[in-house]
């Protein structure tokens, strides 16, 4: 890349908002990403949290019932 | 039952670390460039999200090629997850591509580029990924049709990039990338460590999606032994085998 | 290859009995050069704009025409006949993109004059041998890919749809060498002769592609 300093396209100052705005969009989409992520997490959270729930209540019916079972 | 979250705690280490490095070298270290100024960090931003994309994409295609000869549908759920995260970093690539060419050039949008034509040209092929699982419904044929869409869109890549090259030989060759080989030294060691840091973050972000996606089939099938087959919704969209 | 025949000429007989496809592809084409007539508002066009028209017109002719290939077989059983015939499955794509390419043909030579009549400046006859080679090279593109694409197409519930949105960028490359290819042949002073380096780059992708398809065809057509 040779040094032809013809004159730059843009100086920085005028150049920052589009350098901004590009690393903007990148942050955005990973960030975007990482929310859609944790919506995801929290639905499959309370998902095992509701199978653990329906499993503690079979165990407690099935002692429910062993305590019942007539002793002949 | 594979588990996919292994070793994703030091990928994600690795990543993070790579990426602040990276970002103290655009924004510290690498040179102003003489032509383009500020407007040039834009490069270490773009260029590997497009290079992470297509390659992402013909990982996709390999991983396919897997899935079509062993049968194993966890293949496919590793092909469209790499597909899909290509697909979003190819987004990215363009949207800062199009940023950069309005900054240097004046237009959002430049033909004369062929690489950006052929990253767009791309791009609308794999756009056309999603739609056309969802529209397959039995899920064997699903899976076996998306991955012979992925093999056939994956050798498009090349063969694309060569053809749009050839047709767009102007008199004004405005390339975005910044001719190849002639980085200087502190610019190439720049453009590396970027470059690694967004491979690093595309396998993360990758092995992420995998590993909450499993979690997800493995809760479901839970669901399903446990309180029978009517308490798991159906996945309207399945792509993932279940 | 007798299988190949075989359903060729189950396929064009079909064809000739019916008239579903051709005829409506013809009249598509035709309107089409009616509507960039009044679009571009030229007496005549030539050189690379002709060569545009002429190649975005068969083009979408070719997806229409592709998205009635497997109808039949996916509407009465064909599909599991040929599956339980103990014969090479590929038979089947390479009968069917032989029949498309016999359709694009015919097509051509219909929807050519008609061109070179309504639309074209410079006078069509020298250019002929020229464009027919290029043509023939595009519609052996046109006639893979748009095999490939109605196979996977016909499965979906969206078939129309999802055909022309996977063919399309797959079909670019192909596109870009014809119409190049075309562009000096029917250019206002053309030399007559196609510039080579395109119909190299058409032959290639042709054979890259119709490669392609045939390894992978085997998978769309299991049960």
């Amino acid at each position: 890349m040779s040094a032809l300093a013809v004159s730059p396209a843009l100086a920085p100052g005028k150049a920052a908002p589009y350098v901004i705005a590009a690393y903007a969009v990148f942050l955005a989409i990973v960030l975007i990403y990482v929310a859609i992520m944790a919506r995801r997490l929290a639905r499959t959270e309370k998902d095992v949290q509701q199978l653990k729930r329906e499993l503690d209540q079979r165990a407690a019916a099935a002692e429910h019932k062993d305590e019942r079972e007539p002793v002949l | 039952m594979t588990t996919f979250g292994r070793g994703l705690r030091t990928l994600v280490l690795a990543t993070v670390l790579t990426i602040i490095v990276a970002l103290a070298l655009v924004f510290f270290y690498a040179p102003l460039d003489a032509d383009q100024g500020f407007i040039q960090k834009i490069f270490y931003l773009h260029v590997p999200l497009a290079i992470v994309s297509l390659c992402g994409f013909v990982f996709g295609g390999l991983l396919a090629i897997g899935h079509l000869r062993t049968r194993n549908r966890a293949w496919d759920m590793r092909s469209y997850v790499a597909i899909h995260m290509a697909l979003i970093f190819g987004v990215g690539g363009l949207i800062t591509g199009s940023i950069w060419a309005k900054a240097s050039w004046g237009h959002w949008w430049d033909w004369s580029d062929p690489t950006l034509t052929s990253f767009l040209i791309v791009l609308l092929l794999f756009a056309t990924y999603q739609p056309l699982r969802f529209s397959i419904e039995d899920p064997e044929r699903q899976a076996r049709y998306a991955s012979v869409f992925a093999v056939v869109a994956a050798a498009f890549v090349p063969l694309n990039f060569i053809a749009v090259r050839l047709a767009q030989q102007f008199v004004h060759p405005r390339i975005l990338t910044l001719g190849g080989g002639n980085l200087p030294g502190s610019m190439r060691l720049t453009f590396l460590v970027s470059l690694l840091g967004m491979a690093l973050l595309y396998a993360t972000l990758w092995k992420y999606e995998m590993t909450a996606k499993n979690a997800r089939i493995q809760v479901r099938r839970l669901r399903r032994s446990l309180l029978g087959d009517d308490s798991v919704r159906p996945l309207g969209r399945s792509a993932a085998p279940s | 290859m007798s299988t190949v025949l075989a359903v060729l000429r189950k396929d064009l007989r079909l064809e000739l009995r019916t008239f579903e496809t051709l005829p409506a592809m013809a009249l598509f084409s035709l309107s089409t050069f009616v509507i960039f007539h009044f679009g571009f508002n030229q007496a005549a066009i030539a050189g690379q704009l002709a060569a545009g028209v002429l190649t975005v017109t068969l083009l979408f002719a070719a997806l229409l025409g592709a998205g009635r290939l497997f109808v039949a077989e996916r509407e009465q059983g064909g599909f599991d006949a040929f599956l339980l015939a103990p014969v090479d499955r590929n038979a089947l794509l390479v009968a069917k993109a032989v029949a498309m390419f016999i359709f694009l043909a015919v097509l051509e030579v219909i929807a050519v004059p008609a061109f070179g009549l309504l639309l074209l400046g410079p006078p069509l006859g020298p250019r002929l041998p020229g464009l027919i080679a290029v043509l023939a090279l595009a519609d052996l593109g046109l006639a893979v890919i748009g095999t490939f694409v109605s196979a996977i197409a016909i499965q979906t519930r969206a078939r129309d749809l999802i055909a022309p949105i996977i063919g399309l960028p797959l079909l670019i490359p192909a596109l870009i060498g014809t119409a190049r290819a075309a562009g000096p042949l029917l250019a206002a002073h053309g030399s007559g002769s196609p510039p080579t380096k395109w119909i190299a780059i058409l032959a290639l992708y042709d054979v890259v592609f119709a490669l392609i398809a045939y390894a992978v065809f085997d998978y769309l057509l299991e049960d």
